[in-house]
């Protein structure tokens, strides 16, 4: 007899009626949008403050590197002792005061500059200021040494290297930016996924268990598919909350910033400036086609085949250790000493595939790690954009599916004893014990 | 073949635990077998055996004359000790998804729970959820999704714990008309009146050993030590007193009476039938009371397992 869609009916009922997960679905994209907001608009905020800087120039050569911007006036103090000057700036509230006191030499003047705010001055405002000074300074020396600056201007040379394949595909930085958001989101969304509705599998485990309703169910069905249509209803349950989520995220993204005028892409992590310095000489409308290309670029196919794959397998791999967790446990608060050895591969994964993959999506720690059945899944999918081998691919997919049978024939027999434990934490020990039953 | 099951030399282990050590049963069609033993004896083991929860380790077990497979389980009704449903689900369909699991289709299991709630006067129930409902009235729907499927076999593993005595009587009384309808009944308890009351047949497991098992009245016979209690008025109740203690063994007895004086266990020989002693009784005194002390399932069970 065959209960498994039974099983995995109402799994998926139970999950998607119940109150919290209803609230979840439908509040978290909101928590989510209205915290983005916040630190759009903040951000805004902070780029948008005016400042006043006094600049007190000793040497009268330097105080033309300063041009007043949106955001910054800058005023030029003049005929007044260092002294007087600090007084005034305290009294007008500036933001503070730049001294650049004189010397014979540049070299002499660039070391004896100095900034004198009331609060410890933004990062920022100093290194813009310390990049005018440099230029003005360095174009002084140029011209003191009789070079003409029309001429350097002139000569200098951007290049934009072409990357093609031997194969001929061309490529860009772009395509590299575009292929570390696919594997990025694909690898992030696996590692999101195995925790929450792990999580989920194990809780309504333990549920079963201390409602003590397991016997009367395992008398009926099979340990091993109850425990397989837990973890399909529930993931089934976990794809619908997440595709509700991407719909109602994507909605809301585009009302709120459409009444607050926010533009999202405001939002300057130091990430993205490094991405907008590295791709300001393109125009916008260049970059989007850039962009659009790039993703024409990608092996799509493979890519949607081996995400499918290793999502499954992975997402598999992982729930039925989370399943056999509940069933050894009697409640939650007992499941800690077990979870660690779950969570540390699966951290270890996506923290190589943040750092490694993204400096070397073909070095030799990616590659191995996208071959360990515990870690390949996230970073296999995060190395995928880049172009991995059909033969490691199947290779690394083999691995992670004999280990996923392995796995799940070890967590159906922790499960099987497991459910019909009551009353003691189980060690380690005990655990190796139960595979003998 | 009247044996329904038939459990043969069944062994289990866990690690180095014995739970069970070359168990058999044969349960016969139509009886209600009491499986006793003290807490910890295999009782559990044996029934998740019956219910292919757990396997053997040796042994067989046979169902109406076939090895179990896993198409039995439509065959059996098993109600264990440790039992609960989902507590956020509603009545009505957890009922019916419990049903379904036993092979019941989705119309067939309504109308059968229908019936059932109706018998049990429990119609207006099938929207709530289990949490709203007391522990007895879980137990009732338990009960019934045991034996909705109407199994060949069923197996009850203390049911009438959290039951007042009026559900308790209702549900015993459900037990002995399914019994009449023909089902085999395993009932596996520590209320040795329960068992007195009910059962044909008991096997009894202490140590993880079968150390008795037959029809009750034949091991009440064997464990008969021949007493009889007594109950007699006489004028000089000293003198007859004396004289029944020279010629028989006796034990002073107490059982609640209207009259008598002399209250007594007496043990007679083999030789000697019962109708010579209520002669020699009536002899000497008036006879207000004469019954044979027979075991009950209690003293057995006792004597057994302190004796093991």
């Amino acid at each position: 007899m065959n209960h498994l869609p039974l099983i995995i009916k109402r799994e998926y009922l139970t999950k998607v009626r119940n109150k919290s997960f209803i609230i979840m679905t439908f509040l978290s994209p909101m928590i989510m949008i209205a915290l983005i907001a916040v630190v759009a608009y903040l951000s805004q905020l902070n780029n948008n403050k005016e400042r006043a800087i006094s600049i007190l120039d000793e040497t009268g050569y330097l105080s033309e590197a300063f041009e007043n911007t949106d955001n910054t006036t800058y005023t030029i103090l003049s005929n007044v002792g260092l002294a007087d000057a600090k007084n005034m700036v305290k009294e007008r509230e500036d933001y503070g005061l730049l001294y650049i006191s004189n010397s014979d030499a540049f070299d002499e003047v660039a070391k004896n500059v100095k900034f004198y705010s009331e609060e410890t001055p933004s990062l920022n405002v100093i290194s813009s200021l310390e990049r005018k000074l440099e230029k003005r300074l360095t174009d002084l020396k140029l011209q003191n040494d009789g070079v003409n600056i029309d001429q350097i201007n002139a000569s200098k040379t951007s290049i934009d290297i072409a990357q093609e394949s031997f194969e001929g595909e061309k490529s860009s930085k772009i395509d590299n930016v575009v292929k570390l958001a696919f594997g990025g989101v694909a690898g992030y969304l696996l590692f999101m996924f195995i925790i929450i509705y792990g999580n989920m599998i194990m809780r309504s485990v333990i549920e079963e268990k201390t409602s003590r309703i397991i016997e009367v169910i395992i008398s009926s069905v099979k340990p091993i598919q109850l425990m397989m249509g837990k973890i399909i209803g529930t993931s089934l349950a976990g794809v619908t909350q997440f595709i509700i989520w991407m719909i109602l995220g994507g909605i809301l993204l585009i009302v709120v910033s459409s009444i607050f005028g926010i533009d999202m892409s405001q939002v300057n992590t130091p990430q993205q400036e490094m991405m907008n310095q590295a791709i300001e000489s393109d125009g916008a409308q260049a970059m989007a086609e850039n962009i659009i290309v790039a993703i024409g670029n990608l092996p799509l196919t493979n890519l949607v085949i081996a995400f499918l794959f290793f999502f499954i397998s992975g997402y598999l791999l992982y729930s039925s250790l989370y399943a056999s967790i509940g069933a050894a446990v009697d409640n939650e608060t007992d499941t800690q000493q077990f979870m660690l050895p779950i969570l540390m591969p699966l951290i270890l994964a996506v923290y190589v595939g943040m750092f490694t993959v993204i400096e070397d999506p073909h070095g030799t720690v990616s590659t191995v790690f996208s071959f360990i059945p515990f870690t390949s899944p996230v970073v296999m999918l995060m190395r995928i954009p880049f172009g991995v081998p059909l033969w490691q691919q199947g290779l690394s997919l083999l691995l992670l599916i004999g280990t996923f049978v392995f796995t799940v024939w070890f967590a159906a027999k922790i499960y099987r004893v497991g459910i019909l434990m009551y009353g003691k934490k189980p060690t380690y020990k005990e655990l190796f014990k139960w595979l003998k039953y | 073949m009247n044996d329904l099951l038939v459990a043969d030399s069944v062994s289990k282990n866990f690690g180095n635990f014995k739970a069970l050590n070359q168990v058999s049963i044969a349960v016969p069609k139509g009886s209600i077998f009491g499986l006793l033993g003290p807490n910890g004896a295999g009782k559990t083991t044996l029934i998740r055996i019956i219910n292919q929860i757990t396997m053997p380790d040796e042994g067989s077990v046979l169902l109406d004359g076939q090895p179990l497979k896993p198409e039995h389980i439509r065959d059996i009704g098993y109600l264990p000790e440790e039992r609960g449903l989902y507590k956020s689900m509603k009545v009505g369909e957890q009922a019916l998804y419990l049903a379904q699991l036993k092979g019941l289709s989705k119309t067939e299991a309504k109308s059968r729970l229908k019936y059932w709630f109706d018998k049990l006067d429990i119609g207006d129930w099938w929207n709530k959820k289990i949490q709203e409902l007391s522990k007895g009235q879980a137990q009732k729907i338990q009960f019934i999704v045991t034996v909705l499927h109407r199994p060949k076999l069923l197996i009850f593993d203390e049911p009438f714990s959290g039951f007042d005595p009026i559900n308790a009587n209702l549900i015993k009384d459900e037990i002995l008309q399914l019994r009449d309808e023909g089902a085999t009944v395993i009932f596996s308890t520590h209320r040795m009146e329960s068992v007195e009351e009910l059962c044909d047949h008991i096997a009894l497991l202490h140590k993880s050993n079968k150390v008795l098992d037959g029809k009750l009245n034949d091991i009440k016979r064997q464990y008969k030590t021949n007493t009889f209690e007594v109950g007699l008025q006489s004028a000089n109740s000293e003198q007859v007193l004396s004289e029944i203690k020279n010629s028989f063994d006796v034990l002073p007895a107490t059982f609640k009476n209207l009259v008598d004086d002399i209250k007594l266990n007496i043990k007679i020989n083999e030789n000697t039938s019962p109708n010579d002693l209520l002669s020699f009784l009536t002899s000497k005194a008036e006879v207000h009371h004469f019954v044979e002390v027979i075991p009950s399932a209690n003293d057995i069970f006792i004597q057994t397992v302190t004796n093991n």
